[in-house]
């Protein structure tokens, strides 16, 4: 079902990111199995997929923890494999996990650049060139539309949502050009979920391509341009925006078929 | 005032060490009986292997390097808590310390530094007295200052400054931003034995001997100092000049009871207070920044 596969791309069209058949085994164990998308630059492919449907390791082969047993990733059309972690952010894919690699005691802008810190001065006078650190970090939030009133206030303070989109505006000022946003949305309100949605937004519009893994179908549809829908490891489908209404998202989410024959079982006690 | 500077200047220098360290999220309980470690080698060295007081230092420096590096490889390697990894270096060199003593002087002391070649231009350097406006300073003081001052540059103003509050806030988290978190750890453990060696010779090099039981004990004190200053026990926060106040506040205590002729003894018990103000205090810090609405 993927659109691009099998035909040449016409220029413009090619896709940031494409899986073409990608497979997974852990030993014996089928993890993915005929996974096909594609992630464009200004577009937000979702990633639908109820607990144990292969999301968690649809990430890591993409964000090269892993490497596909069967199928191929390609990158602005040539086929590509990551070997670490750092060969994907190298190649500007970028991860945001859920417990979002944070400091909650340290300050934005010293979170903003951990780990990469800028620097200034000479020899053993090298210093944290704090001044840029927090300007950049303003310049940078202020862009994705976060109003930040204070830099110097600790992570903790924030709310989840506000965390989450200061970590997607650090992936961006980094060079990402895919960003993969791993459930984002799961452990917050409705308020703050719709405030990282807009965050989601922002970044699409910013010209990347957002790989968004959620279980919530109404998250996911007003967002999202192309829906994957995985289900035991296994593709239930992908398809674009136009193909599929939000409750045929939720209907195959909720496992229309599993919920008819659950509701059977739990009818009829002392069945085998 | 010169005096309870004194006190809070040899103490400082261990308490902003110690202080950097338990913000990069460990414990040395071997600080303490370090500086006696590296007292005794001085003088060890100095008196008994007849070497040039600058020779005996800079070897004491080696050995400290040594002992820290040691520590902090341990601690990194194997993820065991600090706090038993250097409960084991602690009692290790408490027994060296007495063992190698009684092997080369047959008594509990190093004694004689004040003969060994080189020692006018170490007392200078480390144990002289300077006058400022009519009041006579011991030089650690203005060590203390400079360490501090070190210190607070260094953990504010440098990307190592970052990775200690990193480490010690989410080792895990840091890490996977690409902090070296191991490389920091072991740099930390490495600074809290140098200081340790810095206060070691100037024990040494003022009191001329040097007692094998020097500096046991003591490595609770610094963590006090510390926790005074503001540092969380759980790592991730707290300010050099903060534990360099600490040690100020102790030093004042101390001499102070005995200005008031009140009874020393009660020391104790007033530096427990403090200790449970200061802790209870910076519960509330981390709970306004923790606690926030998710």
């Amino acid at each position: 079902m993927s659109a691009a596969a099998g035909r040449p791309a016409a220029p413009g069209d090619t896709p940031l990111l494409e899986l073409r058949d990608i497979g997974k085994d852990f030993g014996s164990v089928i993890a993915l199995d005929g996974i096909s998308t594609s992630v464009r630059a200004g577009q937000v492919t979702c990633v639908l997929g109820d607990n144990g449907a292969g999301k968690s390791t649809l990430i890591k082969v993409l964000s090269g923890v892993h490497r596909p047993t069967r199928g191929q990733l390609f990158l602005d059309g040539a086929p590509v494999d990551f070997d670490a972690p750092r060969e994907a952010l190298d190649a500007g894919i970028a991860t945001v996990y859920q417990d979002l690699a944070m400091i909650p005691l340290m300050s934005i802008w010293r979170n903003f650049f951990l780990g990469s810190e800028p620097t200034t001065g000479w020899g053993p006078f090298r210093r944290f060139d704090r001044a840029t650190a927090k300007d950049v970090t303003r310049r940078e939030l202020a862009a994705m539309g976060i109003d930040i009133r204070d830099p110097d206030q600790p992570v903790g303070t924030l709310s989840g949502g506000e965390r989450q989109s200061v970590a997607i505006a650090r992936a961006v000022h980094f060079g990402a050009r895919v960003l993969i946003l791993d459930e984002p949305t799961s452990a917050l309100g409705v308020k703050q979920a719709a405030v990282v949605l807009r965050y989601i937004a922002q970044a699409r519009d910013q010209g990347l391509g957002v790989v968004f893994i959620t279980h919530n179908p109404h998250h996911a549809h007003p967002v999202g341009d192309r829906f994957l829908l995985l289900n035991r490891g296994r593709s239930m489908g992908d398809f674009a925006k136009a193909e599929v209404t939000r409750e045929q998202l939720t209907d195959m989410m909720a496992g229309g078929d599993e919920l008819s024959r659950l509701a059977e079982e739990l009818g009829r006690p002392g069945a085998p | 005032m010169a005096n309870w500077l004194d006190v809070a200047s040899i103490l400082g220098i261990m308490a902003v060490a110690v202080a950097l360290l338990m913000i990069g999220g460990h414990f040395d309980l071997s600080a303490g009986v370090m500086t006696g470690t590296t007292a005794l080698t001085v003088g060890i060295v100095a008196v008994e292997l007849q070497q040039n007081i600058w020779v005996a230092i800079a070897a004491a420096l080696v050995l400290a390097l040594g002992v820290g590096a040691f520590n902090g490889w341990l601690v990194t390697r194997t993820g065991l808590p600090s706090f038993i990894i250097t409960l084991g270096t602690f009692l290790m060199l408490q027994g060296l310390n007495l063992g190698l003593t009684k092997a080369f002087t047959g008594t509990v002391q190093v004694r004689g530094l004040a003969d060994a070649p080189g020692y006018h231009s170490a007392e200078l350097v480390l144990a002289s007295t300077v006058e400022v406006f009519g009041q006579p300073f011991r030089i650690a003081v203005l060590w203390w200052l400079l360490v501090t001052a070190l210190a607070a540059w260094v953990l504010l103003r440098t990307r190592f400054g970052n990775w200690v509050f990193a480490t010690g806030g989410d080792e895990v988290a840091s890490r996977n931003v690409g902090v070296p978190a191991r490389r920091t750890t072991i740099v930390l453990f490495m600074t809290t034995a140098t200081a340790a060696w810095l206060v070691g010779s100037i024990t040494a090099v003022r009191l001329t001997s040097v007692q094998a039981n020097t500096g046991t004990g003591q490595e609770l004190i610094y963590i006090v100092a510390a926790v005074i200053g503001g540092c969380l026990l759980t790592g991730g926060y707290g300010s050099a000049v903060g534990a360099a106040l600490g040690a100020l506040i102790f030093g004042m205590t101390q001499q102070g009871i005995v200005y008031l002729n009140w009874d020393a003894d009660w020391f104790y018990f007033f530096l427990g207070a403090m200790l449970l103000l200061a802790v209870l205090t910076n519960r509330l810090v981390r709970r306004y920044a923790e606690a926030a609405p998710r």
